[in-house]
């Protein structure tokens, strides 16, 4: 089930990519379909984190990991590089999980 | 925009900024491939994604999904919405990097936001090709070689929760919508899909709630339509 998911995404990533190249602008450039597909990015990884953050399952939640993202907002703000960031965000949630 | 050849000066220039955004991002693979074992990915799988998807938000969202529990086809899903912001950069790159043929579908692997960014503001034609492949191709290779150090890391770590890896996710996605939140209608947009993603957890299965937020991204399409033209 994995593998294919992974070879679904894999194959319509391409075909996405290979598209812009090749498809005539008029039929894409349009004002609607540009600030939609400007704002999915922006809902979908939003989304994400909230989901990844506060929830476990069907349940919202509130514990270690939103420190992590305290910590990973912290060092945007910052403008620490991505590494730093992610594994920062790690450090600080298992950290509290030690402590708590 | 002409074929002129590139005086060697601003070739060297090219490939020496090109580079440094290629290591810089090519290194974060090793997060990716940490956190996709975190989320119950083989090796195999993980390195698979890298090499064949090869887009990082899209691969960090449907292992993302696969890790809260929600079937691989949403997180597939979510991964190929995702995906379609390269759909946009391949318009604009377009005319400029004019490739035809077996060159063009080459390039389309390498089609991502930093071999975008690198190329599309440049001159000319020998310049913006070159600002792409310098990027896309030294990003691809040390993402696929961070990807699998962080993966064979991963796989000898442990429970992953104990490490944090769990929250390293959602800053991940975090760090990858930052420079979007400039915009004041945009961060009004990730609050709204947060708060429906969120609202939606209880009722839908695992998987969904990202996918219902993409419909914020829809409406608030249409609603800021600008004056008719």
């Amino acid at each position: 089930m994995i593998w294919t998911a992974v070879l679904v995404t894999a194959v319509g990533c391409y075909l996405l990519k290979l598209a812009g190249l090749s498809v005539p602008p008029r039929i894409l450039e349009r004002p609607l379909v540009e600030r939609v597909a400007d704002l999915i990015p922006v809902a979908l990884l939003s989304a994400l984190v909230a989901v990844q953050v506060f929830s476990s399952g069907h349940e919202q939640v509130l514990d270690a990991r939103a420190l992590g993202l305290g910590a990973a907002v912290v060092l945007l703000l910052l403008r620490a590089p991505f590494l730093v960031v992610v594994f920062g965000a790690a450090a600080v949630a298992a950290g509290a999980r030690l402590l708590l | 925009m002409t074929d002129a050849r590139l005086p060697a000066t601003e070739r060297r220039a090219i490939i020496r900024d090109s580079l440094g955004v290629g290591v810089a991002t090519g290194a974060y693979g090793v997060s990716f491939g940490a956190v996709s074992v975190a989320a119950g990915l083989s090796v195999w799988q993980t390195c698979a994604l890298s090499l064949l998807v090869f887009t990082g938000a899209s691969q960090f969202a449907l292992v993302g999904v696969i890790a809260t529990g929600g079937a691989p086809m949403s997180g597939a899903l979510t991964a190929l919405l995702l995906g379609t912001r390269n759909t946009l950069y391949g318009l604009r790159l377009a005319p400029l990097l004019a490739w035809r043929g077996p060159r063009r579908a080459l390039a389309a692997h390498v089609l991502l936001d930093e071999s975008t960014a690198m190329s599309v503001t440049r001159e000319t034609r020998a310049a913006a090709r070159l600002g792409f492949l310098v990027t896309g191709v030294s990003i691809f290779v040390l993402w696929n070689l961070a990807t699998l150090a962080g993966a064979v890391a991963g796989t000898t770590l442990g429970d992953p929760r104990r490490y944090g890896l769990d929250a390293a996710v959602g800053a991940a996605f975090l760090a990858l919508l930052w420079p979007r939140l400039h915009r004041r209608s945009n961060q009004v947009v990730a609050l709204a899909a947060a708060a429906v993603a969120l609202g939606v957890v209880p009722l839908a299965p695992l998987g969904v709630p990202v996918l219902a937020a993409a419909g914020v991204a829809l409406v608030a399409g249409a609603l800021t339509r600008g004056p008719a033209r």
